[in-house]
């Protein structure tokens, strides 16, 4: 490490700001390509894998679950980190009930309308951890930002909570997703910093 | 060894647009990269503050031991304002190169078409550099950059650029100027649209383009928008977001 002379820090130290992060009042987007557009009409959410009880939902019959709000922080590779964030939808520990997840299940691979897809060990979407969101500060969330439903797992990097859900699949063993069989860390535990692929 | 911190020296900066600097470092451990990927940059203050930014790569794969980039100023900035008042000689530390997917190179087929809106240009610099340097084998490819800027002072290497398209009939620049352009402006004088595209771009629909759209958030939300409103394959557009 090198101290460099004469840079003055301008933002300051927040103890919840993972290291090399820096927070954002506004809401920066990361995506690989063009915003899907996904009528609530087509939407469909998968459920399949290691599970007894597969299911389909359609948006009315999603939208009846239960429903929780998580207000947390959520922090993004490239950087930013937004604090407070208040987000609604359905938790993951409800779903994993509903469809029976088998105990041999190890991993949930998250699946998105536009050919995404992110990995995560299952222990990581349970225990109040995680849900699939679909309000962003009470509105539903916004189609930049992942709407109709995204995925919501914000101990992790945010690549990691997959925008414009299609599909969970529970999967006995771990399949990197899009960004990390590109370069990215495999988990992405931002007080870690696991960013790129050896941190 | 990705992750590693290296050092690179500052050999040289200049202005190449209002507000946009371009700074060359030496960094001899550079193992190249592939056009379209980025540095990260750490600075460190006297108290142990840190500071992390990413910014893209705008010198070639063949430039070995260098690494240029092309810095936007931000006055309340933390970090921008710190690099463009770096003097040559000075050390930071960088690591890289990173980024798996805003990728080009000359071994990819097809028509390229780069849409750059103000300092997104830099990425996309990298990838005409290196298809310029491989002209010869890559003589047939056909080009197209479309640049938006606020005024034509805002245009990041706008020479180098027209001395490209001078020399290369494949080579297609179009610039669009969305707050003000000089009298007698032959260009885009407007936000791009889908006329604009259509114009520009509407003969590649049966040619597989592949599309790199890089700038800030509303702009790439609003141009690759644009792209699939006018018919082109959502999977043939690679968008890198500045913030
Ligand atoms: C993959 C990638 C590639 C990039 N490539 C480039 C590139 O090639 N060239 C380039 O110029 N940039 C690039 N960027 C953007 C770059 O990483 C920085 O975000 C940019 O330089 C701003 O950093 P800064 O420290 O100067 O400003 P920051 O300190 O991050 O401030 C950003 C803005 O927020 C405002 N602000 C100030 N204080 C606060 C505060 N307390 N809270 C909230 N906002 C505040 C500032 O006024 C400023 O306008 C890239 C980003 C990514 C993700």
């Amino acid at each position: 490490m090198i101290i460099n002379d004469g840079f003055i820090p301008k933002r300051q130290v927040n103890p919840k700001v993972p290291p090399g992060q820096y927070v954002v009042n506004d809401f920066p987007v990361l995506s690989l390509g063009p915003t899907p557009d996904i009528s609530i009409n087509d939407w469909k959410l998968e459920i399949a894998g290691l599970v007894e009880a597969p299911q389909v939902f359609t948006w009315t019959e999603f939208e009846r679950l239960p429903r929780v709000e998580m207000k947390t922080d959520i922090h993004c590779v490239t950087k930013w980190s937004k604090l407070d964030t208040l987000w609604g939808g359905v938790s993951m520990d409800f779903l994993i009930e509903q469809v029976i997840v088998s105990e041999s299940a190890t991993h949930l691979i998250a699946h998105s309308y536009d050919g995404y897809s992110t990995n995560l060990p299952i222990e990581d979407v349970r225990g109040g951890k995680a849900m699939i969101a679909t309000s962003f500060e009470k509105e539903p969330i916004s189609t930049p930002h992942g709407g109709p439903a995204r995925l919501f797992v914000p101990h992790l990097y945010f690549w990691k909570s997959a925008k414009w859900l299609s599909k969970l699949e529970f999967v006995n063993g771990d399949i990197p997703g899009f960004w990390e069989v590109r370069g990215y860390h495999n988990y992405g535990d931002p007080w870690k910093e696991q960013r790129y692929l050896d941190d | 060894m990705k992750n590693k911190w290296n050092l690179v020296t500052l050999l040289e900066s200049k202005m190449i647009g209002t507000n946009v600097m371009a700074l060359v470092f030496d960094a001899p451990w550079w193992p190249g990269h592939t056009p379209g990927q980025y540095i990260d940059i750490r600075l460190t203050a006297a108290n142990g503050y840190q500071a992390e930014r990413s910014y893209s790569v705008a010198s070639t794969i063949e430039e070995e031991g260098r690494i240029e980039l092309g810095i936007e100023l931000l006055e309340e900035g933390e970090v921008s304002p710190y690099l463009f008042a770096l003097e040559p000689g000075a050390q930071i530390e960088v690591r890289g190169p990173l980024g798996g997917h805003f990728l080009w190179d000359i071994a990819t087929p097809g028509p390229l078409v780069l849409i750059g809106g103000g300092s997104g240009v830099v990425p996309l610099m990298s990838m005409v550099r290196h298809h310029k340097l491989h002209l010869s084998d890559d003589s047939e490819r056909e080009v197209f950059f479309l640049i938006s800027a606020k005024t034509i002072g805002h245009v990041l290497y706008k020479d180098e650029l027209e001395k490209f398209s001078r020399d290369d009939v494949n080579f297609h620049l179009a610039l669009t100027l969305t707050e003000e352009a000089p009298i007698g402006w032959t260009g885009y004088a407007r936000r791009a649209d889908e006329v604009m595209i259509n114009e520009l771009f509407g003969e590649l629909h049966d040619k597989r383009p592949l599309f790199y759209v890089c700038g800030s958030n509303s702009f790439v939300e609003t141009l690759s928008g644009i792209l699939v409103a006018a018919g082109f394959n959502p999977k043939s557009i690679k968008t890198e977001r500045f913030g």
